[in-house]
């Protein structure tokens, strides 16, 4: 797959780095192409990817305090009068805290304001369960307009934040505070709504987003060795979902895994269980993520080890569905000869 | 030519009758917080705020966000009566395909600046839409009309700190101060008072007005223009259900469906 420009992670050193870095340097960029962006930020700017933004551009930067209910409310104001915006804060709370004025203001004027979630996911590690947002993109998939993205590392985190400033409506972006590798380059095409195919094969297929993407490639690799060809999807853009790609990959793998850093209910795996439920005829879906509970403290790795959130989870999710699919072939197979 | 103080009054007049037809032909809708916002509305509409119906979109329009918005019967009325669109439409209020939903819709309806629907949230949209005005160096000015009950919503005092903050001089809110929410009194169920002097405290600078009558508010709207610095809040002392005196300070007026025969009582008094 030389043409997605990705980054051998075989065979080189993977380099590392939060998405919160890349969201910044594309707001940076924003900035300086002359775009009228204001950051918005709700006295976590320290953390959250925004502080060098302060630094470069501080009248393009608009600390609220902590109002998050207020910032959400000003920045539609803003956004009203042709700013676009952008507005930082952890991700439970950009998705979670506000989720009415995001819904009745936001959405429902189809505003341009950009939220994002800054240490999403397990990302913000020892804060444990309270902080770790695991519902943002279940909570933010069901709004109307709303357009999710899930980064796979920092340089596509960059291309989302260039991106949604350029989408009209309403956008949820999610970063992530912890390092994650970086198997992207500046050449990896990157479209919202558009899936992208980092590796081919026929067996199954990983639909990953976020930091899963890796553990998917790695868990595709260790299959390869058993003989079995998996396919690796980069569902970066939850919603507006690639119908195209997740129904190819149902017809012509007819096994399918989803792997997030969230919530089992209502994110990518929702996402997609949903769409095939309607469409082509029903294929075995494993949905790795995190099963109806909160976080806990502890170190990035580590929790994504404890949640079952690795390369090894995903490849036995992988053989399991597969087990599915041999199963149901054969009961289809006697069904006709009987 | 601005309308003559008995002029504005019919207005008002003319707009409470919509309000009661409108609600008794949708069936449903907020009733005595539209009576109570009656005159205030006929006032930012009819000289308070610079604004031009035939170009609702007008860049330099002063702007206004209905924060309670359940009182959109009154403010529908309002832009029906000062020409942003036909007066017929207000009969397909909360109807199926109307452009006139249950709450304020500005991809629907011309005049409408800001959609709103929750209580509590109209007054951060006034500040982003008033800090947008100072970066673009825009002198139009922003208004923001709130409930009292409203004033609950802890949002409405995050907004209040943003806007002094800033020294949204450009913004204007204006509380309805009627006393009343849905179940009952404000003071009864979560005291307000002392309202003025909270908003002092949060560094706004405050004005009295008898929200009934429409010279003093609009000569508030014009002592507002003139504060340098400081956001203004007009303190509208209202009545709900104001005009129809069965529903006056009556709480179950708030939102109840009206009944031909009470309709006919009601404009009787607004006749
Ligand atoms: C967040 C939220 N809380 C409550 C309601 C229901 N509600 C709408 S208006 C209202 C009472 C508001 O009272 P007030 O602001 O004093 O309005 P007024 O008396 O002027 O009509 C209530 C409880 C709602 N729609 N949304």
């Amino acid at each position: 797959m030389a043409e997605m420009g990705l980054v051998d992670i075989n065979h080189s050193v993977v380099e590392t780095e939060a998405t919160n870095r890349g969201y910044e340097r594309g707001l940076i960029e924003l900035a300086e192409r002359g775009v009228d962006i204001i950051v918005m930020d709700a006295d976590l700017a320290g953390s959250s990817g925004t502080g060098e933004f302060r630094k470069c551009f501080p009248d393009r930067f608009l600390d609220i305090g902590l109002c998050e209910q207020d910032m959400m409310g000003t920045a539609a104001g803003l956004a009203l009068s042709g700013k676009c915006i952008f507005i930082t804060t952890h991700g439970m709370l950009a998705a979670g805290k506000a989720w009415d004025i995001i819904r009745s203001t936001i959405c429902y004027g189809s505003l341009n304001v950009n939220i994002c979630g800054a240490d999403a996911g397990l990302s913000s590690g020892a804060a444990g369960g309270s902080r770790q947002s695991l519902e943002d993109v279940a909570v933010m998939r069901t709004l109307p307009g709303m357009t999710v993205i899930v980064p796979v590392d920092a340089v596509e985190a960059k291309k989302a934040t260039m991106a949604a400033a350029r989408i009209p409506g309403p956008v949820y972006v999610r970063f992530a505070a912890a390092r994650v590798p970086i198997v992207t380059t500046d050449l990896t095409p990157f479209t919202v709504g558009q899936a992208a195919v980092y590796r081919q094969g026929d067996d199954a297929t990983i639909l990953a987003c976020g930091v899963m993407v890796y553990e998917a490639l790695k868990a595709a690799r260790q299959l390869e060795d058993e003989g079995l060809g998996v396919r690796v999807v980069n569902c970066h853009t939850i919603k507006p979902l690639d119908h195209a790609i997740v129904n190819r990959a149902a017809v012509e793998t007819g096994a399918l895994v989803t792997a997030e850093e969230g919530s089992t209910i209502g994110g990518l795996g929702g996402a997609v269980a949903e769409a095939l439920a309607q469409t082509v005829r029903p294929t075995p879906i494993r949905i790795v993520g995190i099963e109806d509970r909160f976080g806990e403290s502890g170190k990035h790795e580590q929790l994504l080890q404890y949640f079952g959130l690795t390369a090894r989870d995903i490849a036995s999710a992988v053989r399991e569905v597969m087990a599915r699919k041999r199963g149901r072939q054969s009961e289809t197979g006697s069904m006709a000869r009987g | 030519m601005s309308p003559t103080p008995n002029e504005l009054r019919d207005i008002a007049k003319i707009i409470r009758r919509d309000v009661l037809t409108m609600i008794l032909e949708s069936g449903s809708g907020h009733v005595g917080g539209s009576l109570s916002a009656a005159d205030i509305l006929t006032a930012l509409y009819w000289g308070g705020m610079r604004v031009n119906p035939e170009m609702p979109q007008w860049e330099d329009r002063d702007r206004f966000v209905l924060s309670k918005a359940h009182a959109s019967p009154a403010l529908y009325a309002a832009l029906a009566r000062r020409g942003y669109f036909d007066v017929k439409e207000l009969m397909t209020f909360r109807k199926h395909k109307s452009m006139l939903q249950g709450f304020p819709d500005m991809q629907r309806t011309p005049g409408i600046d800001a959609s709103v629907g929750s209580p509590g949230q109209g007054l951060s949209i006034t500040n982003g839409i008033a800090m947008a005005a100072k970066r673009d160096e825009k002198t139009f000015r922003v208004y923001c009309l709130m409930g009292d009950g409203e004033a609950h919503e802890g949002q409405v005092w995050e907004a209040a700190m943003t806007a002094a903050h800033h020294g949204l001089d450009n913004v204007c809110a204006i509380m309805d101060r009627n006393m009343m929410m849905g179940d009952g009194s404000t003071e009864d169920i979560v005291a307000l008072s002392p309202l003025v002097d909270k908003w002092r405290t949060f560094n706004w600078h405050v004005i009295e007005v008898d929200g009934h009558n429409i010279d003093q508010i609009l000569a508030a709207c014009s002592e507002a223009g003139t504060v340098k610095g400081r956001p203004t809040l007009v303190h509208a002392r209202t009545v709900k259900g104001k005009g129809v005196p069965f529903m006056e300070n009556k709480p179950e007026w708030h939102d109840r469906k009206v009944t031909e025969e009470l309709y006919e009582e009601a404009m009787k008094a607004l006749s």
